[in-house]
């Protein structure tokens, strides 16, 4: 039984129809159907199909006619809500993911003219060939791919040299540039720490305890797990290292490396000597040696990262940084040849024999077991004391709790000509003063203005003993110290340190390492790779090209296939005309 | 060879098609423009190809215009004329001619004329019919020979007096490059262009002195038929892809072409050669009753327009048309124009296209990149009953065979002095 619907002018696409009229063929009980809009010739292929039927001759051309053969009048009614839902909800969703997915690598460079990095993670047979035509494109690659021979790793790691590229890997699993994880990695915070490693889960481990404890990675550059060998000599090992030197963000680089080639061990362990940074260097398999020059050694990967994160969170104590950041002070202290010394005053005892015990060993001092009168060192213009000592305390307050004397001794250590440093602690917690800080830092401030006016500078260094809970809150001592201009560290030992180091420097003992001056006009590429998010073009497993753009890096995925469907007559055809 | 490389000869290719001028001017009698079909011949859509290989509807349309020339007066006739060898069948892409479907095209019908002025190359095309019983899908039963009269008696004459008046002539490109903004992809899709040639032509119609039972006929044919535009832009196509092949250099596609059983290409380094491989059946949306099983492989010279860059090539621009094979909405299309992207050398500035993000329709398919990639150019199509006279049974879309590709790019090795 054929029964029509006219839906008086109402226009819908002919394809719109064609897609309904599909639709509808699968609602129960309809044998056949059409829908179309009302024209002659669609009234044609309606007598074309056997549904035909009178209501229909009076259709117009605006009009939607539908015919529908079945044998319930329930199902007609059936077709026209579906009709009516169906034309109502025609938008589909949209699919677009966050990046766009190519062919070639015409289309690639169309989309990302800017690439700076190819991720490639395709069959090591055809990984070379698109390693090359990356690195034709100016662009550093990531080789995740592994089966690639040793002559094609050295083969692309001198072209990657003569370009001024990087080519980390082959069998090279995990990177982070500039925060951007690349194939497997972990999320870590930012940081200070670089780190160069052969493959993949040493990074993660180090990269990972790190993040545990409180610290942060600045880049992880992959070398692949044969970059050390004989064959291949350390070649992006040793460019990591030299990139990672002169990248701004990192203070301290970490070396991860499989059992190298004896030869090749120590060429690395030569150009760390040239790094103006501390290296915390794991040979992997080898016990670790006696640090040297700026290198330390660990014996597991737990032990590199707890050695990493200590150097990184005590640059605060770097005497490079300081001389930088109090250049002016500096200078003046320096022009006045007699104030070359450290005045130390201390309110506990055990801090003033440890600032004596670090003092002593930095100039190589003999250590007197005798303090008498609580002069825990004097030796020419130095001197650290304990005022807590009993010749201090017979008839005064503790300096814990009463700072009176100590005050005095700092403003005479203020006035005196041969002073460079001025050393303090500064002891909170129960039964302490109850703002040690707050008296020390008027004290301080006044001094540096009076030195000032006369054209005269000192430096104060000090540290607070205490926590946040304590009820002189460790934050604001430290705060009303650093406004007062004292520089404020970790602990008394980096504070001693520091002070040791700053003598040694106005002395001239010590020389400022500096990455400036090294020209690195062939890093200048890597250098940009490393310190701005990559602009990627994946070239394998979509996984990779996802973890970029969740993590503010710009990708395009490029769906490699072999050429030609892997007719290696037509590719090499191919290959050739494109050439010509 | 001129160009230092096939690099550089490509882009003098595309830049033929750049600087492209078609000019809409006249519509005549095909013996007017087409000396051989002075004699007793008929043209055919793609490469050449002899009775017994032509399919079904391919055949209905030739004892259709053997009817209606008056060279037998029935069927039978017809078929004895044609399995015997008394008419000539003619490539119609060697005579500066394209036919849709079957482009059977036979002495006396009328056919467009397009001038390319950039370069004097002429192109010729029948006039479309409409849909349904057509003779260009094998229908020959006497509606089809009646309008075929008419419009050789009245269209066309009225058409030509139009056109006349139009000093020059009428200019595609402008009509393509807003129509290419309005949804038309100018291969399933003309509306929009063939709405606007009727307000371009309607002014010239009604001062063309023709009867007032003559300019209602013409002027609701061309307001009924959507598809008019089509014929048009084939022949237009033609005027420029013959010139962009002058070239002589280069791995630029610049034709293609399916005669029902083999689909021909041909690359602008390789001359006047068709390459050749059979043709697949198109898929896609069919009317109630039919489906695939009834489908006619693909045939017809409309896939020029391909060639040209727009139809499949610029599926962006008439989204709507992708839903013939999927349930896919705007994102398919962009797609599939990306997909096409891949193997083209470059996007026409002429042809701009909003939903694309503005970017230019596809310019040049290398066929180097076609080999590398294993993407063969998309046509958009209708999809004829494999039974003549029965029609068009739906659209969809279509691959051109991989094989044409395999072939050319030997031969273009060969030119090029390259060994495997």
């Amino acid at each position: 039984m054929l029964s029509t619907v006219i839906k008086k002018n109402t226009y819908q696409d002919s394809v719109s129809l064609m897609l309904l009229t599909n639709h509808l063929s699968s609602v129960d009980g309809v044998n056949k159907i059409q829908v179309m809009m009302g024209t002659p010739a669609n009234k044609d292929i309606f007598k074309g199909s056997g549904l035909f039927t009178d209501e229909l001759e009076d259709a117009a051309p605006s009009d939607l006619c539908i015919v529908v053969d079945t044998d319930s009048e329930d199902v007609t009614s059936n077709v026209v809500e579906e009709t009516d839902n169906y034309l109502a909800n025609q938008a589909t969703e949209s699919n677009q993911s966050e990046f766009s997915t190519v062919r070639t690598w015409d289309m690639a460079l169309n989309k990302l003219p800017n690439a700076d990095l190819a991720v490639i993670s395709i069959a090591g047979e055809h990984a070379t060939a698109e390693a090359n035509k990356a690195l034709d494109r100016g662009m550093s690659v990531f080789l995740f791919s592994d089966n690639v021979s040793v002559e094609d790793e050295l083969a692309l790691k001198t072209r990657a040299d003569e370009l001024g590229l990087i080519v980390m890997g082959p069998d090279c699993g995990t990177g982070i540039l500039d925060g951007v994880p690349i194939a497997f990695a972990n999320v870590v915070d930012k940081g200070n720490i670089g780190i160069v490693g052969a493959s993949g889960t040493g990074i993660q481990e180090v990269s990972t305890i790190i993040g545990n404890h409180g610290g942060g990675i600045s880049q992880a550059i992959g070398t692949g797990g044969r970059d050390l060998s004989a064959a291949i000599g350390a070649k992006t090992a040793i460019k990591g290292l030299r990139v990672l030197d002169q990248d701004p963000e990192t203070d301290i680089i970490v070396f991860i490396s499989k059992p190298p080639a004896p030869e090749v061990r120590n060429k690395v362990v030569d150009v760390f000597k040239t790094l103006s940074k501390p290296v915390v260097a794991i040979f992997m398999g080898n016990k670790p040696e006696a640090a040297h020059d700026n290198v330390q050694y660990a014996w597991t990967l737990q032990d590199t990262a707890l050695q990493a994160l200590e150097l990184a969170q005590s640059t605060g104590a770097s005497i490079d940084k300081f001389v930088a950041e109090h250049a002016d002070d500096i200078e003046k202290i320096k022009a006045n040849a007699e104030q070359r010394y450290i005045k130390g005053y201390f309110c506990g005892g055990t801090l003033a024999l440890e600032a004596a015990m670090i003092t002593e060993d930095a100039f190589g001092l003999d250590s007197s077991a005798d303090h008498p009168e609580g002069m825990m060192l004097k030796k020419d213009g130095h001197e650290i004391i304990d005022l807590g000592d009993d010749v201090y305390t017979n008839g005064r307050a503790h300096p814990m709790i009463d700072p009176t004397f100590r005050v005095e001794k700092v403003k005479e250590a203020a006035h005196d000509a041969e002073t460079a440093i001025i050393l303090l602690d500064n002891v909170i917690g129960y039964g302490a003063h109850e703002d040690m800080a707050g008296v020390f830092a008027p004290v301080i401030k006044e001094a540096k203005e009076e030195a000032a006016k006369e054209g005269k500078a000192f430096i104060a260094i000090a540290s607070v003993t205490g926590t946040a809970n304590d009820p002189q809150v460790y934050q604001d001592q430290v705060d009303k110290l650093e406004d007062a201009g004292v520089v404020v560290l970790e602990s008394n030992a980096e504070a001693t340190k520091l002070a040791a180091d700053l003598v040694k420097y106005l002395n001239g003992e010590i020389t400022l390492k500096t990455s400036e001056g090294k020209s690195a006009g062939d890093l200048e590429k890597v250098a940009e790779l490393i310190s701005s998010k990559p602009r990627v073009v994946n070239v394998g497993l979509k996984s990779f090209a996802q973890t970029v753009a969740e993590n503010g890096g710009q990708v395009v995925q490029y769906q490699w296939k072999p050429i030609a469907g892997g007719n290696k007559r037509l590719a090499s055809l191919v290959n050739q005309l494109n050439k010509r | 060879m001129t160009y230092k490389t096939i690099d550089e000869a490509n882009e003098a290719v595309i830049q033929k098609v750049i600087e492209s001028q078609p000019f809409l001017l006249d519509v005549v009698p095909a013996k007017d423009v087409i000396s051989e079909l002075n004699d007793k011949a008929l043209l055919h859509s793609g490469p050449s190809i002899a009775w017994e290989d032509m399919n079904d509807p391919m055949q209905g349309s030739c004892v259709g215009a053997v009817l209606f020339e008056g060279w037998a007066s029935n069927e039978e006739e017809a078929r004895k004329q044609l399995a015997g060898g008394e008419i000539k069948f003619i490539s119609a892409h060697s005579v500066n001619a394209v036919g849709p479907m079957g482009g059977i095209t036979s002495a006396n019908f009328p056919v467009v004329v397009v001038e390319n002025k950039a370069s004097g190359r002429y192109g010729y095309c029948n006039l479309n019919e409409g849909i349904g019983a057509v003779l260009r899908f094998g229908a020959y039963n006497e509606e089809v020979l009646n309008r075929l009269k008419w419009m050789k008696d009245v269209l066309g004459p009225a058409l030509s007096k139009a056109l006349k008046q139009i000093e020059g002539g009428m200019n595609v490109n402008v009509l393509v490059a807003k129509a290419i903004t309005m949804g038309d992809e100018f291969h399933q899709r003309n509306i929009a262009a063939s709405a606007l040639f009727l307000k371009e032509i309607v002014p010239y119609l009604i001062t063309a002195g023709l009867s007032d039972k003559e300019l209602q006929e013409v002027t609701k044919f061309l307001a009924d038929t959507d598809q008019f535009f089509l014929n048009i832009m084939m022949a237009s196509a033609k005027s420029v892809m013959d010139s962009a092949l002058d070239v002589g250099e280069g791995s630029i596609v610049t034709h293609l072409a399916r005669n029902g059983h083999m689909f021909g290409i041909k690359v602008s380094g390789l001359g006047d050669q068709w390459f050749t491989a059979p043709v697949n059946t198109p898929d896609g949306l069919y009317f109630t009753g039919y489906s695939s099983a009834d489908a006619c492989p693909d045939m017809g010279d409309s896939a020029i327009t391909e060639a040209y860059g727009v139809g499949g090539m610029a599926m962006i621009a008439a989204p709507g048309v992708t839903r013939f094979v999927g349930t896919g909405g705007f994102s398919d299309a962009i797609n599939t124009s990306d997909e096409m992207r891949e193997i083209c050398i470059a996007n026409n500035p002429n042809l701009s296209i909003p939903t694309w993000d503005f970017q230019g329709a596809c310019l040049g398919i290398d066929l180097r990149k076609v080999v590398e990639t294993g993407i063969t150019p998309v046509i958009n199509t209708g999809i004829a009953n494999k039974v003549a006279g029965k029609g068009q049974i739906g659209a969809g879309t279509v691959r051109v065979p991989l094989g044409c590709f395999e072939q050319a790019i030997e031969a273009l090795a060969k030119k090029y002095g390259v060994e495997a």
